[in-house]
């Protein structure tokens, strides 16, 4: 099966994150690394904080969304990065540890703060090979 | 954007006319070969907005409208909570209340020409900037609820500016019927430590250069000559305004169909103004505009302590303050009928003529002015409202150049070290923490500031006064 994979897509205003993954825990992972990878680089994120993460929503779209507004509140609070994931689901109930650090602005660059998740294009779907596809504009 | 959907009704002015389930009609201000430029998205999300409940008049986009989310940004819809009106937490966006400051400076461009790269070095020190930045201003419990009660007289009283800077902002200084209570905790965390933050991302301040005067007696009556310096700030309510706007656009779009609502986009999630959650939100919304309106005060007063340095002769005076995300209650002539609707501007300026009875006194013979921010390279305006704005678009203009290119494009067409070269070339200064922002932010991934404001000008939305350079820019 394939393996996870996220990009950026485009939007006048905002930006666009998409991604692809074997399962929806993976989906939203990728998602969460696409939103990581708008600020940083996720891979020079270094995982020595850990933070805990509930979400739950009627429905795939909106606990996509909910996952992404909670991430982008840690990261406003907290002054921090996330570089690694790991999510559990159960029905529409999310359970997640996300780890990372704090800002460091001479290591990380950071580029841009996320305001929020927005409901326009979003989307998870699954496809007939069963696997997950989801997407989500994000202000910036 | 395919213009056999639309009917001319002027040189400026394109109309999406109404077809069910719109109930009002949408109308495009721009030249021809501007609309057509204009995304299909645009047209899509206007005439989504056309379908929402309570409408009065047309919906409208503004000569830099692009493709948003729900709204597009450039948009601006009256409802009539007599009317099952309703209010958008997507119609005002996340970054609740973002607008243009506009400082006066007293000085001549040749006075910082050897100070320049100092002056740059030393606003971007002592002003928080970009990812990660905190302000040193730390708020409790009660001092959060008066700023979110106060805005900017609450910054005024704590001794950040002077009682004068009121009369030249909107609502000077403070919106009534803010309620800090429907602002929930994680909003209030989340601004904790941004009070006199700048942001990222478009956010800016920068020193500009009056470059050219277009109507002599306004800009005398504004203050502006040519090669003055003026300040330029361009921020809003910080992740204060973010959460409020992620709590509500949930909240609204789960409520949705209890009000009977049929969303065209989610993310058109609204509520009847006469709900419980509608006021709850408009309470919270003005909150957030409070927030706003003190963050770009304590901004001032950040910019004026790092002037005295450098300029102990200069008064920094306000021409003023004005916002482009905001839902407000106006009162409008429609159809002969004054009528106090819910105005929403997403990514557009309010713009009253000359007259208005909301207008300070000092500004009641130009109009008020509208400020609109370009890119780094291209420059910005400043415009004065027009009598005839108010039947055009219920006093409203332009907000900016809006975005030509998304910002994954411009990342890939520009460097960020290029771009702080060729600017540099031109005698702008960037002070930016990120490299990556800059390309981004890059002068040719916005839209033609010069012929966004020129059809604003033509369309009668507002009259051009003053063209303004950069010649210092710290950038989020």
């Amino acid at each position: 099966m394939r393996r996870r994979s996220w990009e950026h897509f485009e939007h006048d205003a905002d930006i666009g994150l998409r991604a692809t993954a074997p399962s929806r825990e993976g989906l939203f992972e990728a998602m969460a690394e696409a939103l990581t990878a708008l600020v940083a680089d996720p891979e020079d994120v270094r995982p020595v904080e850990s933070v805990s993460i509930r979400c739950e929503a009627p429905d795939d779209a909106l606990l996509l969304t909910d996952w992404l507004n909670a991430l982008i509140y840690e990261m406003a609070t907290r002054r921090m990065l996330f570089g690694d994931w790991r999510v559990s689901i159960d029905g529409h109930i999310l359970d997640a540890v996300a780890r990372g650090e704090a800002v460091d602005r001479a290591r990380h660059r950071p580029v841009v703060e996320v305001k929020g998740a927005t409901y326009t294009a979003l989307s998870v779907d699954r496809d007939s090979a069963g696997t997950w596809h989801g997407q989500c504009i994000v202000d910036v | 954007m395919d213009l056999n959907r639309l009917r001319q009704d002027s040189e400026f002015a394109w109309r999406i006319p109404v077809q069910a389930p719109m109930t009002v009609p949408g109308v495009l201000y721009g030249d021809r070969e501007q609309v057509l430029q204009m995304d299909d998205k645009v047209y899509e999300q206007l005439r989504n907005v056309t379908m929402l409940p309570g409408l009065v008049g047309p919906v409208y986009a503004m000569p830099d409208a692009h493709w948003g989310y729900g709204f597009p940004i450039g948009g601006v819809a009256a409802f009539d909570a007599d009317a099952g009106g309703v209010v958008s937490a997507g119609g005002v966006g996340f970054d609740i209340s973002c607008g243009v400051r506009l400082l006066h400076t007293g000085l001549q461009a040749a006075d910082i020409k050897e100070a320049k790269s100092a002056l740059a070095d030393s606003l971007y020190a002592n002003i928080p900037v970009g990812v990660g930045s905190e302000g040193s201003i730390s708020l409790d419990p009660a001092t959060m609820r008066d700023m979110l009660e106060g805005g900017a007289r609450w910054a005024v009283d704590q001794g950040y500016g002077s009682a004068d800077d009121l009369e030249r902002t909107e609502e000077r200084g403070c919106i009534s019927g803010a309620n800090p209570g429907a602002v929930s905790e994680r909003a209030r965390k989340r601004q904790r430590r941004e009070m006199g933050t700048l942001g990222s991302g478009n956010h800016y301040l920068e020193v500009q250069r009056v470059a050219e005067i277009f109507d002599g007696p306004i800009a005398s009556d504004y203050g502006l000559e040519t090669d003055s310096l003026v300040i330029s700030i361009h921020c809003g309510s910080r992740g204060l305004g973010h959460q409020i706007g992620t709590d509500y656009l949930r909240e609204m779009l789960l409520a949705a169909g209890d009000f009977g609502l049929t969303l065209p986009d989610r993310e058109l999630a609204c509520a009847p103004i006469r709900s419980d959650l509608g006021q709850r939100y408009l309470g919270a919304m003005r909150a957030g505009m409070n927030c706003a309106l003190a963050n770009r005060q304590i901004i001032t007063h950040l910019t004026r302590a790092v002037f005295r340095e450098y300029f102990p002769q200069a008064e920094l005076t306000l021409l003023y303050d004005v916002s482009h995300n905001i839902c407000k209650v106006e009162t409008h002539v429609v159809d002969g009928v004054a009528r106090e609707l819910y105005v929403h501007r997403k990514g557009a300026t309010r713009a009253f003529g000359p007259g208005n009875p909301d207008l300070d006194e000092s500004l009641r013979d130009a109009g008020q002015p509208v400020l609109i921010g370009g890119s780094m390279g291209t420059g910005s305006y400043v415009l004065a409202g027009t009598t005839e704005s108010e039947d055009r678009a219920l006093s409203s203009a332009c907000h900016g150049a809006g975005r030509a290119m998304s910002r994954r494009k411009a990342r890939r067409e520009y460097g960020g070290r290029q771009v702080v070269d060729e600017l540099a070339q031109r005698g702008i200064v960037i002070r930016s923490p990120s490299l990556r922002g800059v390309a981004e932010e890059a002068p040719l991934a916005y839209k033609d500031v010069n012929r966004v404001v020129d059809n604003a000008d033509r369309a009668g939305l507002a009259r051009k006064v003053a063209r303004l350079e950069p010649v210092v820019c710290i950038k989020g």
